[in-house]
C-alpha cells in the first residue's frame, strides 16, 4: 500500500495540486485583468474606473463576477439547447486545458510534451468549434452573422501565426516551450525576428477577437455577434474563456519572444545588473512579461478605431500571410548561409 | 518502455481535461440551480430589433465565408506541413530547404490565380 503511494498517490497529489493552482490563477487573472482594463481605459480617457465595490473598486470584478452567477440563464426557445449551452462550456474548457503546457518557471510545467507547439496550435484552433456552436445553436441571426465573422476572423489570422511560429522553429529547432525559452538566440537572431513579433503581436489581437480587430462582437452593428442570446453563467464563460484566452496568447508571446521566466535584456545588460535581476524569481518574469503584452491589448483597445471588416480580411490575406511566408524562406535561408542551424 | 514514458507524459493534459469539464458544467449548472428561473415566451424569443423574427436564422449566407474556410485549410496543411521540416532544417541541409521552396513556390502560384480571380476581395 505505501509502495502504491509513493509511487502513484504522490504523483496525483502533485498533478491535482498543480492543476488546481493553474485554474484558480488563471481564474484570479482574469477576474483582475477585466479590472485592470477597466482602470486602463479609465485612466487612458481621463476618468477613474471602478471606484465604489472594495478600496479603489479592488472587489469589482467579485461582484461582477457574483451577479452574473445569480441571474437568469436565458435559453432562446427556438435554440438547439444541448449545442446552446456546450458552446460556452468548450470555450472555457480550452481556454484553460491550454495551459498545460506553458512553462510559469524552470520545470514549473505541468506536462512537459517534446510537441508542445503542437498541442497549443491544436488547442487553440479548437475555439473556432465553440464559436460557430454558439452562433448556429442560437438560431438568431445576429449570433449566426457574428459567428461567421468570428470564425473567417480566426481562421484568417491563425495562417500568418503558424508561419511566424514556424520563423522561431527555425531559429530553435524544437517544439518542446521549455527548450525555445532556454534554447539562447545571439542578437541578429532577435533582430531577424523582432518584425515578426510586432506582426504576432497584430495577429493575437485579431486572433482573440480584440479592439481594433473586434467585428464579431462589432455592438453597433451586430450587437454582441455570437454571444448575443447568452445570459448569466453561459455569458460568463465566453467573457471568461475570451480573457483567458487573451492571457493565454500574451504568454505564449512570452514564451516564444520574450525568453519567458528568464531575466529580461541578459543580452544588452552588463554583468553586475544581470545577476541582480536573477536573483527575482523567473515566475515574476513571466508575469510581468505577460502583464506587459496584455497592457498593449489594452492600450490597443483605449486607442485604435475599429477596423472594417474589408480592411481586417485584406491585412490578413494580402498583407501578413505574404510577409510572413517570405519571412519564413528568409529566415530558413539566412540560418542555412551563415551555418547557424540549431 | 520509452513509448510508454511518452504516454505518460500527455496523462497530466487529460486529468487536466477532465477537471476544466467538470468546472465549466459546474459553473453553468450551479447558475441555472440557484439562479432564479422565470421563462417567459416572449423573453425566450430570439433577438430582433424590436419585432418578432420572421423565419429562421438558418439560411443563406455570403459564399466568401465559405471561400475563406477552403483557403485556410490549405494553408494549415501548408503549416503542418512546414513544423516538422522547420524542425529538421539541420538534418536534411540545402536539399530540403530547395525542397521546400519548390513545394511553396507551386503553393505561392496558386495563391496569386486566387489573389488575381479576387477571391480575397471583400468589398
Amino acid at each position: 500500500m505505501m509502495e502504491l503511494w509513493e509511487t502513484y498517490g504522490i504523483w496525483t497529489a502533485f498533478t491535482l495540486l498543480y492543476i488546481v493552482l493553474i485554474v484558480g490563477g488563471v481564474l484570479l487573472s482574469v477576474a483582475y485583468l477585466t479590472y485592470a482594463e477597466r482602470k486602463v481605459l479609465g485612466g487612458m480617457q481621463r476618468r477613474q474606473g471602478p471606484m465604489t465595490v472594495g478600496p479603489f473598486g479592488l472587489l469589482q470584478p467579485i461582484a461582477d463576477g457574483l451577479k452574473l452567477f445569480s441571474k437568469e440563464t436565458i435559453i432562446p426557445s427556438q435554440a438547439n439547447k444541448p449545442v446552446f449551452l456546450m458552446a460556452p462550456m468548450l470555450l472555457f474548457a480550452l481556454s484553460l486545458v491550454a495551459w498545460a503546457v506553458i512553462p510559469f518557471d524552470k520545470g514549473w510545467v505541468l506536462a512537459n510534451i517534446n510537441v508542445g507547439v503542437l498541442y497549443l496550435f491544436a488547442i487553440s484552433s479548437m475555439g473556432v468549434y465553440g464559436v460557430i456552436m454558439a452562433g448556429w445553436a442560437s438560431n438568431s441571426r445576429y449570433a449566426f452573422l457574428g459567428a461567421l465573422r468570428s470564425a473567417s476572423q480566426m481562421v484568417s489570422y491563425e495562417v500568418s501565426m503558424g508561419l511566424i511560429i514556424v520563423c522561431v522553429l527555425l531559429c530553435v529547432g524544437t517544439l518542446n516551450l521549455t527548450e525555445i525559452v532556454t534554447t539562447p538566440r545571439p542578437v541578429w537572431m532577435q533582430i531577424l525576428l523582432f518584425p515578426m513579433f510586432i506582426v504576432f503581436l497584430v495577429s493575437i489581437l485579431a486572433e482573440t477577437n480584440r479592439a481594433p480587430f473586434d467585428l464579431p462582437e462589432g455592438e453597433s452593428e451586430i450587437t454582441g455577434g455570437f454571444m448575443v442570446e447568452y445570459s448569466a453563467m453561459t455569458f460568463a464563460l465566453f467573457f471568461l474563456g475570451e480573457y483567458a484566452n487573451m492571457i493565454l496568447m500574451s504568454a505564449i508571446t512570452t514564451t516564444l519572444f520574450l525568453g519567458g521566466w528568464l531575466p529580461p535584456f541578459s543580452m544588452w545588460l552588463p554583468a553586475g545588473i544581470t545577476d541582480v535581476l536573477a536573483l527575482v524569481p523567473g515566475l515574476v518574469w513571466f508575469a510581468l512579461k505577460t502583464a506587459a503584452v496584455l497592457f498593449v491589448f489594452l492600450w490597443a483597445r483605449a486607442t485604435l478605431p475599429r477596423y472594417r471588416y474589408d480592411q481586417l480580411m485584406r491585412l490578413g490575406w494580402k498583407i501578413f500571410l505574404p510577409l510572413t511566408l517570405f519571412w519564413v524562406v528568409l529566415v530558413a535561408g539566412t540560418l542555412l548561409t551563415f551555418d547557424a542551424l540549431p | 518502455m520509452a513509448s510508454q514514458e511518452l504516454l505518460i507524459n500527455y496523462l497530466p493534459i487529460l486529468v487536466f481535461m477532465a477537471i476544466a469539464c467538470v468546472v465549466s458544467v459546474a459553473m453553468i449548472l450551479g447558475s441555472l440551480l440557484l439562479g432564479k428561473q422565470n421563462p417567459d415566451s416572449e423573453k425566450n424569443s430570439a433577438y430582433e430589433c424590436g419585432f418578432d423574427a420572421f423565419q429562421d436564422a438558418r439560411n443563406k449566407f455570403d459564399v466568401r465565408f465559405y471561400l475563406v474556410c477552403l483557403l485556410f485549410i490549405i494553408f494549415d496543411l501548408e503549416i503542418a506541413f512546414l513544423f516538422p521540416w522547420a524542425i529538421s532544417l539541420g538534418e536534411i541541409g540545402v536539399f530540403g530547404f530547395w525542397s521546400m521552396i519548390v513545394f511553396l513556390t507551386i503553393l505561392t502560384v496558386g495563391f496569386i490565380y486566387e489573389w488575381k480571380k479576387g477571391a480575397l476581395d471583400w468589398e
